[in-house]
């Protein structure tokens, strides 16, 4: 287990800055920096590389075409998620293609020698959710992924990003990448959350303020009071949507909350390994005078339960807001926008309370954790899902899965009309048999919004694990402040207020 | 990986902001195990009606426009990962995308592939759109030595920004892995305290 930066980790790489602090992303990048050579990019270490079934079969027959073997088999950590049924996932799969892919991520697996989590394994899952709950991620580390959401990984204090195939057969090939050293945004939130507003609502709000491109080129880290008191699962989901505003990384410095998630998990360091890494996790943060390129601060109290109404994530409006008008956007941007709204189907200037829902999704690396299943558990219990409303509940992994069942969860969902499914990434992109029909409108817990993204046609409202509740037991967008008991409800967490 | 050094083409204009991978190559078409072949699926929805018939207001779809340069509004690429994105492009002819912004994944992977991204000024993206509204086979001239890209008709001309290194690949043809083995001592050396360092 690497537990703390290997090699040369200790000479600062000739683009670290004398006499100045360094920022996290910095103090890692510079630990797995293997080579860095003026006008090229730095040759980066990368400790733990992910992969799933739809980017890596290309990049397996790049190795076998240059004769390779996988250089670190035993870095690389497999799991098929999201191709996946999520009913019924022992059966063969159906859809043809689907299972191909599977079986050729199995047959890979076996030929070049890596660790396969698929499906009946009972560490299978979405590969965000199944590396923290295995201990596989850790802070400090690099890790990469085919997936652009694993800056997920950031929320242990690692330096995470998404990889195109070339790079993963990159990365099987050598553990390294080539990466230019990202310049780095501090977004600080200060302050105490409202009630009903929880992490989801966070990024954003975040993200509806810097825009679907404002964090391109940098890796973020997040800080500031209302960051620090997120649990690890809250802060998986802020870092998660990093890449919602183009930041390829962003991630929060490891603390107790850290160290306490960490322990006694499956592959996490123990005993003299534990105290080592965590002597050295200790020293993760960010410098009192570091510089950041860019730093943004926002206030807690400001952020409202969100919803989006457009079809890019920076297009997310507080719930009680009206849809901003089209002639209130830049020039330019207008014709996008308006094609934004008339594929949603709504009018500008309009509220969206009232608006009648057909799908509600819970799941998706973003939000199908065990405290969002909770979270959902504790507001549906004793209420029961609208008649027009299909709800789909799908666990981030197995052993999320089976948290649930012991938690006596699946017996709430199942009184509350809601459907408690298999794990994978399922509706979030509908690679699967998950898809919502061309014109439905979907209140996801997911992370994009794009057209066609959860079916073709289909039209998607990102928003909280409470708020997308709220909405399948109302059958219409709702504000879920006015559905939440005044008091702290028993077994409640601390976002009812 | 396919070599680029200059092109002169007419471009095709697709002129909306924050165009993302899954518009590029919804996720439905990325179960290939190949690279090839994506280009058919390329901006399948935008393209083509549910029951496969072209939808003919979409600019791929207009035999008015054609070339070997595809021209779009800013944020091009956001989204996805999936270098099926990259592949479906280049699969459906094309060896150059322009925008006035790119999503860093995106670009990376179209570098990877031999598929030039370029960034462009906001006003020269719109001086392209211009000329291409005058006359739908106005030639846009991209040199990746001088790293300069000429509106033919005008004469207008910008320079734009690569990483040398990646310029030399795309010249050359050579892809990173290429670069990274030829140091793999070094990356044993950088191991050596690393006890995951495989059997």
């Amino acid at each position: 287990m690497l537990t703390q930066p290997t090699g040369s980790h200790a000479t600062p790489s000739p683009s670290g800055r004398a006499g100045v602090g360094q920022t996290l992303v910095e103090k890692i990048w510079d630990a797995h920096v293997v080579k860095s050579e003026e006008g090229f990019p730095d040759i980066l270490y990368i400790d733990t590389h992910l992969i799933h079934e739809v980017t890596s079969p290309q990049a397996f027959d790049g190795l076998r075409k240059r004769g390779l073997p996988v250089f670190r088999p035993k870095q690389t950590v497999a799991t098929a998620d999201h191709n996946v049924p999520t009913l019924d996932q022992l059966l063969p799969i159906k859809e043809e293609l689907s299972r191909y892919q599977v079986d050729m991520l199995t047959k890979n697996c076996a030929e070049f020698g890596i660790e396969l989590y698929g499906l009946g394994h009972p560490f299978q899952g979405i590969v965000h959710v199944i590396g923290p709950e295995l201990g596989i991620t850790l802070p400090g580390k690099t890790m990469v992924c085919g997936d652009s959401h694993t800056s997920t990984h950031g929320a242990f204090g690692a330096i995470a990003f998404g990889i195109g195939t070339s790079q993963v057969e990159q990365v099987f090939a050598t553990q390294c990448l080539l990466q230019q050293k990202p310049k780095t945004m501090k977004i600080e939130v200060n302050g105490e959350l409202g009630k009903g507003v929880g992490a989801k609502d966070i990024i954003l709000y975040i993200i509806a303020q810097i825009s679907a491109a404002g964090g391109t080129g940098y890796f973020i880290e997040y800080a500031g009071s209302a960051i620090e008191a997120l649990s690890m699962e809250a802060r998986m989901t802020i870092c998660n949507m990093s890449i919602e505003m183009g930041a390829r990384g962003g991630l929060i410095a490891p603390d107790q909350t850290t160290f306490d998630y960490i322990k006694g998990r499956e592959f996490a360091p123990a005993g003299e390994e534990w105290d080592k890494a965590l002597a050295y996790w200790k020293t993760l943060y960010s410098d009192a005078d570091a510089k950041f390129d860019n730093v943004l601060t926002f206030d807690a109290a400001d952020i409202a339960p969100m919803i989006t109404y457009g079809t890019n994530p920076g297009m997310g409006m507080g719930i009680q807001e009206n849809i901003p008008a089209t002639q209130a956007q830049p020039e330019k941007e207008k014709l996008s926008y308006q094609k934004a709204l008339d594929y949603m189907g709504f009018d500008d200037d309009a509220s969206l309370i009232g608006k009648p829902v057909d799908y509600v999704f819970i799941g998706s690396c973003t939000n199908s954790r065990i405290e969002d299943l909770r979270e959902v558990a504790d507001f549906v219990k004793d209420k029961h899902k609208a008649e027009n409303v299909i709800a789909w509940i799908v666990p981030g992994s197995k052993q999320v899965e089976q948290q649930a069942i012991n938690e006596g969860l699946d017996k709430i969902f199942e009184a509350a009309g809601f459907q408690l499914r298999e794990p994978g990434c399922s509706a979030c992109l509908g690679m699967n048999e998950d898809k919502i029909p061309a014109g439905k409108y979907c209140v996801s817990t997911s992370n994009r919004n794009f057209e066609g993204r959860q079916g073709q046609n289909s039209r998607t409202l990102l928003a909280s694990p409470l708020t997308a509740a709220a909405a399948a037991v109302t059958g219409v967008i709702t504000d879920v402040r006015e559905l939440l008991t005044p008091e702290p409800p028993k077994g409640g967490t601390e976002r009812y207020q | 990986m396919k070599k680029f050094t200059k092109l002169t083409s007419a471009v095709v204009p697709l002129n909306i902001e924050n165009i993302d991978t899954d518009q590029i190559i919804p996720a439905r078409f990325l179960k290939a195990t190949t690279r090839e072949g994506f280009g058919e699926n390329l901006f399948r929805d935008w393209r083509y009606e549910n029951d496969n018939q072209p939808k003919a207001d979409f600019v791929l779809n207009n035999p008015t426009y054609s070339g070997q340069v595809l021209v779009a509004g800013k944020n091009f690429g956001c989204g996805s990962s999936r270098e099926h994105a990259a592949w479906a492009i280049q699969d459906a002819g094309f060896d150059v995308v322009i925008s006035s912004f790119f999503a860093d994944i995106f670009k990376g992977n179209a570098l990877n592939n031999g598929l030039l991204p370029i960034q462009v000024s906001e006003e020269f993206l719109t001086q392209i759109f211009k000329a291409v509204d005058k006359d739908a086979k106005s030639a846009l001239t991209v040199d990746l030595e001088n790293q300069t890209v000429t509106i033919t008709e005008t004469g207008e001309a910008e320079s734009f920004e690569i990483n040398a290194y990646k310029k030399s690949c795309l010249i050359n043809g050579y892809d990173d892995i290429d670069f990274i083995l030829a140091q793999k001592d070094l990356i044993e050396e950088f191991e050596i305290p690393n006890p995951l360092k495989g059997a």
